[in-house]
């Protein structure tokens, strides 16, 4: 009896459906296969124009920061003291500072610094935090009340005393900001990415992969952590901008870039003095800061949504 | 008689629910699953039957009791020294997108079992399992890269299936697998479990709230009545011949799709399922039960076998 | 007795989304008359809630009705303006959802939340509104009511909790009680419960709109049956007729499916293919890809509601 109906079974499967196979070369054609990097950054050209944009806008300035000496005729630190603050020209580009500077390329140079302390420590920060956030709401116990314990001290201190301690301790120097950056900020990264996790835990998928054995790295790797992903992305878009602004503000406390090496908080800074009869000296280098944060940003969105799985068709 | 695969002995599990209040999921239950068998678990929602499954997988530990798998004793191994039986002992949830993760495609989701216990090799060796255990279920292949919001409800559920069964399971426990289905869709299902049973020889412990589909699918039937047991014994017996009151209530309350059968006149099961937090005293059914007396109140009434294996926990077991 | 508690005439609703519009219910006509049980059965997605959603305006965005008539007693309650649909809503025709936990506030003691509508709908004081509410909570069977009015919602249990709502729905003995998948959500014990209460209100003179995706309920109190797939009402008759010579291949198939599960039989029924995307709606009837006794007739045109045997038996199909 048995055999018999494993029998009527296997006929049901094998009679073909010819109305579903139609409908199955369709999809083949709809999603042909498995998504790759490079399939999902041409999806989301297809997709989203502005991210595209924000992702042309991020190469230039990098372009910009890695050719810079070719880029001008100047160096950032040639001082002209006969054309101190002289407005923008076919000479100067964007005008000459109070030493008599190229601006633009101070702001080619300075982008060095300002990309790299803008990105470097937030991504440390986020790897860092997001990994101590997912094991302390995963593991909870032991580890959770310790990395906890850990966030609150570093959140409970002013930002700026916590930085200007470190940098004190460590010196100046563009490793150091880094690592203070990164140490500043890694807390509330984990304090987010710990509740997100925690939400996550409970949720049934998790249960299965515990059923089927998966290791718990794997589980907090591979099931919890994408799934922080959307909340990480942003995260990271508001983070960039307020890390190349605690670097100017270092910098302009004298413990972080020194003069005449530039950075763009530096020279937005020091441009604070002219304001008025030289607005270029503070204005340039803010419209860059801008254009760069908005760039992050609007990558992201469009980086969130091509990851998103609900988008995916 | 086969080998009993699974064996819970004296099981107890309770919740902490804020402060101090304690849950009383599953009080001192005894079970046995035997190797090959399908064993239908029944109760309303709150009942501890999901519990009762989880502890039977050792998916959550138990306050209190035994657990043997093949006649081991697992209670009070490491979490590393159970892994041989975790592949073995494998479960499928109700709510089949819950339970997939949504960042996923399939193709990863069935491989995720093969990875973790290293059964393939090279990635193609891996694909290819992967087209296997989806043709086993009835996914189309060409579904290999979808995620699961793309999928019908049905679909879901056989790629759960698919993703159980790829851990190569002799035991798999059905947590309401079909109760989110609709009718049509719901018989496919249960007809795919009775075909890989077949074919595979797997043990079902499944888990329903619906008595039809449990009757239909189960040899031994269990009901459960706020984390005891009332009535076990093999699906016929039970049907046909229910000793314990609450089994009987419950089949009154089944709907038959049939206009000439409706049950106006069926006596009902007045009142609510007392809380779980705080149960009643001496058998736990006695404050909806009509036939219940002083003996009732104060006695938890223990399982007494009938014969053949039927059982119930009842002082004035009918007939 | 005369008149239609409600009628709907040609009703379409339509989910306007960003890859087209989705007819969600079409082309539905609908009678419930006085003292009635009707029933509406299908599976899900086949346009059963949004049908009696738009009866009570209630179709979320961005769905809306596109055209077709509703009539409550007599009068046209499409295209009327919110506030007049508001006061209807609650008086006139009332609804109860499948999850009693989710409509019910969880800040507001339930005593509290079946008052307030009395005080929207009628001008008494809040002590007769007290009184009004006790009384109606004892009447669906809700005991040591004094209590469990000082109750949040979530002290309760669903069974109760739907009785509130059937409570808050009944207060203003409305002539029309929509009930969508009432009992879904609830244990099986406490279903027949519920059920038997809905039968009780109807003897006491309200009509009541059923919908359900489960036969068993449709068959233990509906007097008419209406059978929805995809979006249109593929048949209608008296609920013995329709159980006992199902016409249209759905119904068929739906009935073979939940009586298999009852008999013996090894392999179940089931109903071959899937429901179809509503966006892409094979042509003709719907229903042909799945059908057993497909025609040509039926992959080219739609057919319209026709004859089926005993005298109010519809069905959506050419070989009726």
């Amino acid at each position: 009896m048995f055999q018999s109906r494993a029998q009527k079974f296997a006929r049901r499967y094998e009679k073909p459906n010819p109305d579903s196979r139609d409908r199955s070369e369709e999809l083949k054609r709809e999603i042909g296969e498995e998504e790759t990097f490079f399939s999902l950054m041409r999806r989301m050209a297809h997709e989203n124009k502005l991210a595209v944009f924000s992702a042309i806008v991020i190469l230039l300035f990098i372009l910009g920061a890695v050719f810079a000496p070719f880029l001008t005729r100047y160096s950032y630190h040639d001082m002209d003291l006969l054309n101190r603050l002289s407005a923008p020209s076919a000479e100067h580009l964007f005008g000459t500072d109070e030493a008599g500077r190229d601006i633009f390329t101070r702001l080619l140079y300075g982008s060095r610094v300002s990309l790299l302390t803008g990105v470097v420590p937030t991504i440390l920060s986020m790897l860092g935090g997001a990994v101590l956030g997912v094991i302390s709401g995963y593991h909870g116990g032991w580890a959770d009340a310790l990395i906890m314990r850990l966030a609150d001290i570093m959140l409970a201190f002013p930002s700026m005393l916590l930085a200007m301690v470190i940098m004190y301790m460590l010196g100046g120097g563009l490793i150091n900001v880094f690592l203070t950056l990164a140490l500043v900020n890694w807390a509330s990264v984990a304090r987010i990415v710990r509740s997100e996790v925690l939400a996550l835990k409970e949720t049934e998928y998790v249960e299965a992969a515990r059923v089927i054995g998966v290791p718990e790295r794997t589980i907090m790797f591979r099931h919890l952590l994408p799934n922080c992903l959307p909340t990480m992305i942003v995260l990271f878009t508001l983070n960039v901008p307020s890390a190349i602004l605690t670097e100017s503000s270092l910098s302009f406390l004298g413990l972080g870039i020194q003069e005449p090496r530039s950075s763009w908080g530096l020279m937005v800074n020091a441009g604070r003095q002219f304001l008025y009869n030289a607005p270029w000296l503070s204005l340039v280098p803010s419209i860059a800061i801008m254009l760069i944060v908005l760039a992050f940003n609007f990558l992201g969105d469009g980086l969130r949504d091509v990851l998103d799985p609900y988008q995916k068709r | 008689m086969s080998e009993i695969l699974i064996e819970g002995r004296n099981l107890t599990k309770e919740f902490t629910a804020g402060r101090k209040k304690k849950v009383h999921a599953v009080t001192d239950v005894s079970l046995q699953i035997l190797q090959g068998e399908t064993l239908g678990l029944v109760g309303e929602s709150g009942c501890g039957k999901s519990t009762l499954g989880r502890l039977l997988i050792r998916l959550l530990k138990p306050d209190s009791g035994r657990l043997l798998v093949h006649g081991e004793d697992v209670t009070d191994l490491s979490d590393k020294e159970f892994g041989k039986y975790r592949r073995q002992l494998q479960l499928i949830f109700q709510d089949p997108y819950a339970s997939l993760d949504p960042r996923l495609c399939v193709r990863d989701l069935i491989a995720e079992p093969l990875k973790t216990w290293h059964v393939c090799r090279t990635k193609e060796e891996l694909t290819q399992r992967v087209l296997e255990k989806m043709e086993e279920v009835g996914v189309p292949g060409e579904y290999l890269y979808r995620y699961p919001h793309q999928f019908s409800g049905g679909q879901r559920q056989r790629i759960g299936i698919a993703r159980a069964l790829a851990a190569q399971p002799e035991l798999i426990v059905c947590d309401e697998p079909v109760s989110a289905l609709d009718v049509p869709v719901q018989n496919q299902i249960l007809n795919l479990l009775n075909q890989l049973q077949e074919s595979k020889g797997l043990t079902y412990l499944f888990i329903s709230h619906d008595l039809s589909v449990v009757r239909h699918i189960s040899d031994r039937v269990c009901v459960m009545f706020l984390g005891t047991i009332c009535e076990i014994g093999k699906t016929q017996e039970v049907f046909q011949n229910p000793m314990h009151p609450y089994t009987r209530f419950l089949m009154n309350a089944i709907l038959p799709p049939d206009p000439h059968r409706r049950n106006d006149q069926a006596e009902l099961l007045s009142g609510e399922i007392p809380s779980a937090v705080n149960p009643p005293s001496g058998c736990r059914f006695h404050t909806r039960c009509p036939y219940a007396d002083e003996r009732c109140r104060r006695e938890m009434p223990a399982l007494q076998d009938a014969g053949d294996g039927h059982q119930a926990a009842c002082h004035h077991t009918m007939n | 007795m005369s008149g239609k508690t409600l009628e709907i005439r040609h009703l379409n609703t339509s989910f306007f989304t960003q890859k087209g519009e989705v007819g969600a219910a079409k082309d539905i006509c609908l009678e419930v008359r006085p003292g009635q049980i009707v029933g509406i059965v299908g599976e899900s997605g086949c346009g059963k809630s949004v049908t009696a959603r738009s009866v009570m305006g209630l179709v979320k965005y961005p769905g809306r009705v596109v055209s077709g008539e509703i009539l409550l007693n007599g009068t046209r309650i499409t295209g009327i303006s919110k506030k007049e649909a508001c006061s209807l809503r609650g008086s006139e025709v009332s609804m109860i959802f499948q999850e009693p936990m989710t409509s019910l506030n969880p800040v507001i003691k339930v005593g509290r939340q079946v008052e307030e509508v009395l005080l929207i709908h009628k001008k008494i004081t809040k002590k007769e509104a007290k009184k009004e509410a006790a009384k109606i909570l004892e009447a669906v069977g809700i005991s040591d009511v004094a209590s469990r009015m000082e109750c949040y919602p979530h002290q309760l249990s669903g069974g109760l909790r739907q009785r509130v709502m059937i409570a808050m729905a009944m207060i203003c003995s409305p002539s029309l009680l929509i009930a969508d998948e009432p009992t879904t959500a609830l244990d099986v014990t406490v279903e027949a419960q519920i059920l038997r209460l809905m039968k009780k209100l109807c003897e006491a003179g309200t009509s009541i709109l059923l919908i359900s995706h489960n036969l068993g309920v449709i068959a233990q109190v509906c007097d008419y049956v209406y059978v929805m797939y995809a979006g249109r009402i593929v048949e209608q008759g008296e609920t013995f007729t329709l159980f006992d010579h199902p016409a249209h291949p759905y119904t068929r198939g739906l009935l073979g499916a939940a009586k298999s599960l009852r008999s013996d039989a090894g392999l179940l029924k089931t109903i071959p293919g899937v429901v179809p995307n509503l966006l892409h709606l094979p042509a003709g009837c719907s229903f042909s890809p799945r059908c057993d006794s497909c025609m040509d007739l039926c992959r080219s045109e739609m057919p319209d509601m026709l004859p089926a045997g005993e005298k109010g038996h519809l069905t959506r199909c050419w070989r009726s």
